[in-house]
């Protein structure tokens, strides 16, 4: 049993590194989407839509599947854990999109319509005025956007990333002891979980304070 | 290598044939989750302290854990007590499972936004507290919960799709095949995420179509 | 139309939602210094309006001036973009639920605007919050957020935040309407020594007395058409059209 922890150690290490990798990317492929999906053009709300339906009503591992495996074809060649990052972060990004959006157009448009009274522009409005606001109620939902992200990261265990989910499958093949494998795998999944957790609630009172 | 989508219809049945597997886990598991999900709801509210606990620990460790985690525990923990169970039925128990816990959470919030009133306006009917719980407050909260727990079950259809890492020739796995006979991964992925789709948008449908009966009795 | 323009004025507004006709064929003209104001049952248009003065609710048809330019000129998205923001600079306007930002003090809520459109240096903007909050009896609260003040501090601050950009004109889309009762009057008197200022204002209002107080002229519009408008001492006592008289005495039995 001793034997495996350093393996899981360093497979915890790359789920971690993967799941970073994965939300800055989701982020900021979520900011694109937003502000395509707000866009005053007809052709980039369209654009952004399309994004939002197609990633979040097909599944994650298929997106995966198509990137790495028929990646190739259309000449675009990448190694697993590369696609992973990629693969998961626009996945991701299409949750997040509909987040920073619902935030952005929850706020009163009386805001707005005071902003735009007092003379300011379009921009000056989102950035002084409603985004400071939508910042706040994004926070939270945003984190359960990243909880959800770490626990898809397993699913790059089906391209061979050795992250914890393929290291936790290939010890319970070789040790017969799944659940031994599963719990490990579970804590450091946890763990991992709880401390992201604790680093959002940080940052949502960090950002309600005033 | 390009893109050659005329070997398709060649494979056309093996793919439809997926779906059909798809659709048949993702409405089985559906039903597991369900059920499961009113029971762990219940047992989470109303049990007695003890019994909750163990209940508790397996709400803890599927909320925390990645669902293929879950698939891999169940398809390789039960063959190692001694329970060999075809693919697919673990993956269905796997996949019911996981959602169960997602369901129950959805499901406790409901059972406790139902009107404290109407469980003693039952009691005073003389109703038990379990015939109270069972005819009047569950039936209430199952109602105000199906739409967001159609969302759910809209998740487990893409999710289904895990279980083809543990062997089950659902739609994922039957695109593997063909690609295996025509190394034309690109395609039968493309084509295999256009059958999910479409499946999605007919559960979508569903789920608006549903949610407009149930906002006229309630 | 070769008549020099009033300073504000309204030529044949008209506004329609799809079908529904909210403003008919408008015009009014209000000269500097004059206070003007609005009675009306709700969905009489009013608001809708006032609203079209700033162009926040675009007209279908007609025109709106301020000043000599046309508010509501048709162009390009650019350069509407820069002629609209240059025209609300010169209009304060004040909402019947304040509208003011959350996340900023009274003191920034007052400032932000001047420091971004008119580059003032923190020292400048201090300055005018300091004389502009005092102006609306706030200076002591300068650094409250508006959640820790009450509605009518809040609209006092909303007023303040209008005046520091020095506007030509200063709109009030039922200024009062969601106060407490007890709230009211903090707000009118701070309205009152704007019109002893001589600034010029367009009052949309529920309040027959303030208006006969305040007002040099009252408009009475039902169903998207100016029914009646005259000095307050005749419209509001001796009211020619019946639907005025209507609506007076409707307005009368609600207050008793």
């Amino acid at each position: 049993m001793q034997k495996v922890y350093p393996f899981f150690l360093e497979a915890a290490w790359t789920t971690v590194l993967l799941s970073v990798l994965t939300a800055v990317l989701g982020l900021i492929c979520g900011t694109l989407g937003a502000a395509a999906r707000l866009s005053r053009f007809a052709l980039l709300r369209f654009f952004g839509a399309v994004y939002v339906s197609v990633i979040r009503g097909t599944p994650a591992l298929i997106q995966l599947f198509i990137l790495y495996f028929g990646g190739p074809q259309i000449g675009i060649q990448l190694d697993a854990f590369e696609a992973g990052v990629i693969g998961l972060g626009v996945n991701a990004g299409a949750y997040m999109t509909e987040t920073i959006r619902g935030a952005i157009i929850s706020i009163d448009k009386g805001q707005r319509e005071a902003s735009r009274t007092l003379g300011l522009s379009q921009w000056q409005t989102m950035y002084k005025v409603i985004l400071p606001q939508s910042a706040r109620l994004m926070v939270r939902p945003l984190g359960v956007n990243i909880n959800a992200l770490i626990k898809a990261t397993a699913l790059v265990a089906a391209i061979s990333v050795v992250e914890l989910t393929y290291t936790a499958q290939r010890y319970i093949g070789s040790t017969y002891k799944p659940f031994e494998m599963f719990l490990l795998a579970g804590v450091l999944y946890m763990i991992i979980i709880y401390v992201t957790g604790r680093g959002i609630a940080w940052l949502d009172r960090k950002v309600q304070i005033t | 290598m390009g893109l050659d989508f005329s070997v398709i219809p060649k494979y056309l049945d093996i793919i439809l044939l997926g779906c059909a597997w798809t659709i048949g886990i993702t409405l089985a598991a559906a039903i597991l989750s369900f059920v499961g999900g009113i029971f762990f709801a219940v047992t989470a509210l109303y049990a007695p302290w003890l019994i909750r606990q163990p209940f508790r620990l397996i709400e803890w460790l599927f909320m925390g854990t990645p669902l293929l985690l879950q698939l891999f525990l169940i398809y390789f923990g039960l063959v190692q007590i001694g329970i060999d169970l075809p693919a697919f039925v673990a993956g269905i128990i796997g996949l019911g499972l996981h959602f169960s816990v997602y369901n129950s959470e959805l499901i406790q919030t409901a059972i406790l936004s139902v009107d404290k009133g109407q469980m003693e306006a039952a009691r005073t009917l003389g109703l038990s507290r379990t015939e109270a719980l069972r005819k009047v407050v569950v039936p209430q909260a199952v109602r105000a919960v199906i739409p967001p727990i159609g969302n759910n079950m809209i998740a487990l259809l893409k999710d289904s799709a895990l279980v083809s890492v543990i062997g089950v020739s659902e739609l994922t796995l039957s695109a593997q095949r063909a690609i295996g006979a025509t190394y034309r991964p690109f395609e039968f992925y493309l084509l295999a995420a256009a059958c999910y789709y479409v499946i999605n948008l007919a559960m979508e449908w569903m789920q608006r179509k549903i949610e407009r009966r149930i906002s006229i009795s309630r | 139309m070769t008549d020099q323009p009033n300073f504000v004025e309204i030529r044949h507004a008209q506004k329609s939602f799809g079908t529904l006709e909210v403003l008919k064929d408008i015009s009014l003209s209000v000269e500097r210094g004059q206070i003007v104001g609005i009675i009306g049952s709700s969905g009489s248009g009013k608001s809708t309006l006032l609203r079209a003065i700033n162009d926040l609710d675009p007209l279908t048809g007609g025109e709106v001036w301020l000043d000599g330019v046309q508010v509501n000129q048709t162009l390009s998205h650019r350069q509407y973009e820069k002629h609209i923001n240059q025209m609300r600079q010169q209009v304060g306007m004040v909402f019947q639920h304040f509208n003011l930002f959350p996340h900023m003090t009274a003191r920034e809520n007052v400032t932000m605007a001047p420091k971004m459109l008119k580059g003032l240096s923190q020292g400048e903007a201090d300055k005018l919050a300091q004389e502009q909050l005092d102006k609306v009896g706030m200076l002591e609260r300068i650094d409250y957020y508006p959640s820790q003040l009450s509605g009518g501090q809040k609209q006092r601050v909303a007023i303040a935040r209008a005046l520091a950009m020095q506007p030509k004109l200063m709109l009030f889309d039922e200024a009062t309407s969601a106060l407490d009762p007890e709230l009211v009057d903090e707000v009118n008197q701070v309205m009152r020594k704007l019109a002893e200022e001589h600034m010029t204002m367009i009052i949309v209002t529920h309040e027959m007395d303030f208006a006969a107080s305040v007002c040099d002229r009252v408009l009475f519009m039902d169903q998207g058409v100016v029914v009646e408008e005259g000095p307050p001492s005749i419209l509001f006592k001796n009211p020619t059209q019946p639907r005025t008289r209507e609506f007076l005495r409707k307005h009368l039995e609600a207050a008793m």
